[in-house]
């Protein structure tokens, strides 16, 4: 297996599109399509052949041993993230072929998007923290330029909200990055983790902490840290906002912070507690603001807000059962919220509108945008059938099991005021009255053909449920999150000495 | 040397001192990069002088007399071409040895121009990516122009 693929195909990709691609366009599309689709069946692959290489796949770069090097590390979390950029940017991909027609270069849209992608499979692969921090800023200013791709005054100042949040908090990052090497003096991640478990009560410690909470938390969209993400993904292309939304917070925010709290720092009680207090007030306060919105995708955008809160909320737990909701959650997340953006994506592109007052009778008139958008509203309601269902269920049993009822209850209550603010939308845009003034143009076939496989994964990921599926598949994922130091134990017969 | 744009940029004394410590300048960023793995510098450090070498020229002569004389189309694609060489270098580690970006070639004696393997030649890609993407910015903000719509 070879893993450094999952970051040279993308890479290559993008700059061969920007070499070949400037004048013919359709071979940017072509280049895009095939670099995704690849490294898409390649994580597949990686996944399914993890056990029999008892879980774990390192790689080190150039061949020197681990402190002077870069390490790969793939295992079962780390081979999730990857089916889960990789499935979300495949279609986003298909979708962006006839999509992204209205704009005009074609060319450095892909070459941007694959950029991003090479970022998100790097941060989903290392094992070193400066190459995190390395990783995660060629997605993040990659994201930057696509978020103002538009070029309209109001994408602008979006993008540079995004830009300035983005860049303080990756200085933080790099801060509490540069306080660990000084203390471990290494920066791979699991010496790291062996040298904290020496030494677990430095006060120093403390002080990592916050910076990494407020770093990540704020590409996660926590609720302190949230206010670029209305802004910020509603202003994106369809596709990217998609990639934004599906999987670019949950890459740099989630897997980073399961991947350090959990792995390398061994789940620190204090932790939890104050991601446990963050995830509900992301539910409540996510879920409140969205009820008032009357632009589609800035309604989106806060629902992400409130559904983040509910896979961290998993996660911060601490107990088998949250950690499998958040896993779940975390996957169904990015396959209805994807497939949500697309359809407003398509809602824009016939209608020219995003204003939900203004639309109306679309169900007529987009039949498939209409039902694909229904099948997405129910399972981000968590209507039972569909998937989105089983993993909230999942969070709050695991809730009233750890004997945080009130935060269960609440949890509860916020995904009624989810299906209160989706019920809004297709009221208002898909049902009643069209007040619809523009003309009316037809979704061409990529938009439907990706809106449609995506509605299908939305009912059939329900079943990874079934427990003879769950032992081979979501199990392993949850065994690498909770058994915290098996990932430092696993890589050790690999380290040369510090 | 015709110039249509002599009365752009900056002063007399300006662009003609300008002739003399360009070349300078360049000569010292080829000197950086291909030193990289003897001594201070490198890739990176090469290719942002010689950036500053055609940033120097625009700033004594106006944007208008250098966008005449370089060709943006072939730096754009130095630039592409680069980064796409710096990939197939780690892709020949990868098949010749066994990791990727691995050294695949002889490390020669030490101090020795022709020495360190491939990373000379990193050096070079760099040391063009850098170069030409760092000028590529530096003239796009300089041409960019602002309309004033009266909003805001």
């Amino acid at each position: 297996m070879i893993l450094s693929q999952f970051i040279f195909v993308p890479l290559f990709a993008a700059f061969l599109i920007a070499l070949v691609a400037r004048k013919r366009e359709n071979i940017a599309t072509a280049i895009a399509l095939i670099a995704t689709g690849w490294i898409f069946i390649f994580s597949l692959i990686a996944f399914f052949k993890l056990p029999a290489e008892a879980g774990m796949i390192m790689k080190t770069t150039s061949g020197w041993k681990i402190p002077f090097t870069i390490a790969l590390v793939l295992d079962h979390l780390s081979a999730f993230m990857l089916i889960v950029i990789n499935l979300v940017a495949f279609f986003s991909a298909f979708y962006a072929i006839q999509y992204i027609k209205h704009f005009t270069g074609k060319w450095n849209f892909f070459a941007l998007f694959m950029l991003m992608l090479a970022g998100m499979n790097g941060v989903a692969l290392t094992g070193d923290f400066f190459n995190l921090y390395v990783f995660m800023e060629i997605s993040l200013i990659s994201a930057y330029a696509l978020v103002a791709f538009g070029t309209e005054s109001e994408e602008l100042e979006a993008s540079f909200k995004y830009a300035t949040m983005g860049a303080i908090t990756s200085t933080m990052i790099l801060f509490g990055i540069g306080i660990l090497y000084s203390f471990t003096s290494t920066l791979n991640m699991a010496q790291v983790g062996q040298t904290i478990q020496a030494n677990p009560s430095n006060k120093l410690l403390f002080l990592v902490y916050g910076l990494f909470i407020a770093g990540f938390g704020l590409k996660t969209a926590l609720v302190p840290f949230h206010a670029w993400l209305p802004d910020a993904h509603p202003s994106a292309p369809a596709p990217i906002s998609a990639m934004l939304s599906g999987v670019l917070i949950k890459t740099l925010g989630v897997y980073a912070l399961i991947r350090i709290f959990f792995n390398i720092f061994g789940a620190p009680p204090v932790v939890l507690t104050i991601l446990l207090l963050l995830a509900t007030l992301s539910i409540v306060i996510g879920g409140f603001l969205s009820l008032v919105q009357w632009d589609f995708k800035r309604l989106l955008g806060f629902s992400s807000i409130s559904q983040i809160g509910y896979v961290i909320l998993g996660f911060a737990l601490g107990t088998k059962l949250g950690i499998l909701g958040g896993v779940l959650h975390l996957l169904y997340h990015s396959i209805f919220k994807s497939l949500l953006f697309l359809d407003s994506g398509a809602v824009e592109y016939a209608t020219g509108e995003r204003d939900i007052r203004k639309l109306g009778g679309l169900a007529k008139k987009m039949p498939v945008t209409s039902f694909t958008n229904m099948i997405g509203t129910l399972s981000i309601a968590g209507i039972p059938p569909f998937n989105g269902f089983f993993s909230k269920l999942i969070i709050i049993i695991a809730c009233f099991a750890a004997g945080h009822f009130v935060i269960g209850f609440i949890a509860a209550l916020a995904s009624i005021v989810t299906l209160a603010y989706f019920l809004k939308v297709q009221k208002h845009a898909f049902y009643g009255e069209s007040k619809l003034k523009n003309n009316f143009e037809k979704v061409p076939f990529t938009l439907k053909t990706s809106m449609i496989i995506l509605a299908v994964l939305c009912l059939v990921s329900s079943l990874l449920l079934i427990p003879s599926v769950r032992q081979t598949t979501v199990q392993p994922i949850v065994d690498a999150v909770w058994n915290a130091t098996q990932y430092i134990d696993k890589i050790v017969p690999f380290l040369g000495s510090v | 040397m015709q110039n249509k744009y002599a009365d752009e940029g900056m002063s007399l004394i300006v662009k003609t001192i300008t002739r003399f410590t360009v070349w300078l300048i360049f000569l010292y960023g080829l000197y950086i990069f291909i030193h990289g793995h003897l001594s201070p510098g490198g890739g990176f450090a090469g290719g942002v002088i010689i950036a500053l070498s055609y940033v120097h020229l625009t700033l004594a002569y106006g944007k208008n007399f250098v966008s005449e004389r370089i060709n943006r189309s072939a730096m754009h694609n130095l630039e592409a071409l680069s980064a796409i060489f710096y990939i197939l270098i780690g892709l020949i580690g990868l098949y010749i040895a066994e990791n990727f970006l691995q050294n695949f070639l002889g490390k020669g004696t030490l101090y020795h121009i022709i020495s360190a393997g491939y990373i000379p030649i990193l050096n070079l890609v760099i040391c063009v990516k850098v170069g030409m993407g760092l000028y590529l910015v530096f003239y796009y903000l300089a041409s960019y122009q602002v309309k004033k719509t009266g909003v805001n």
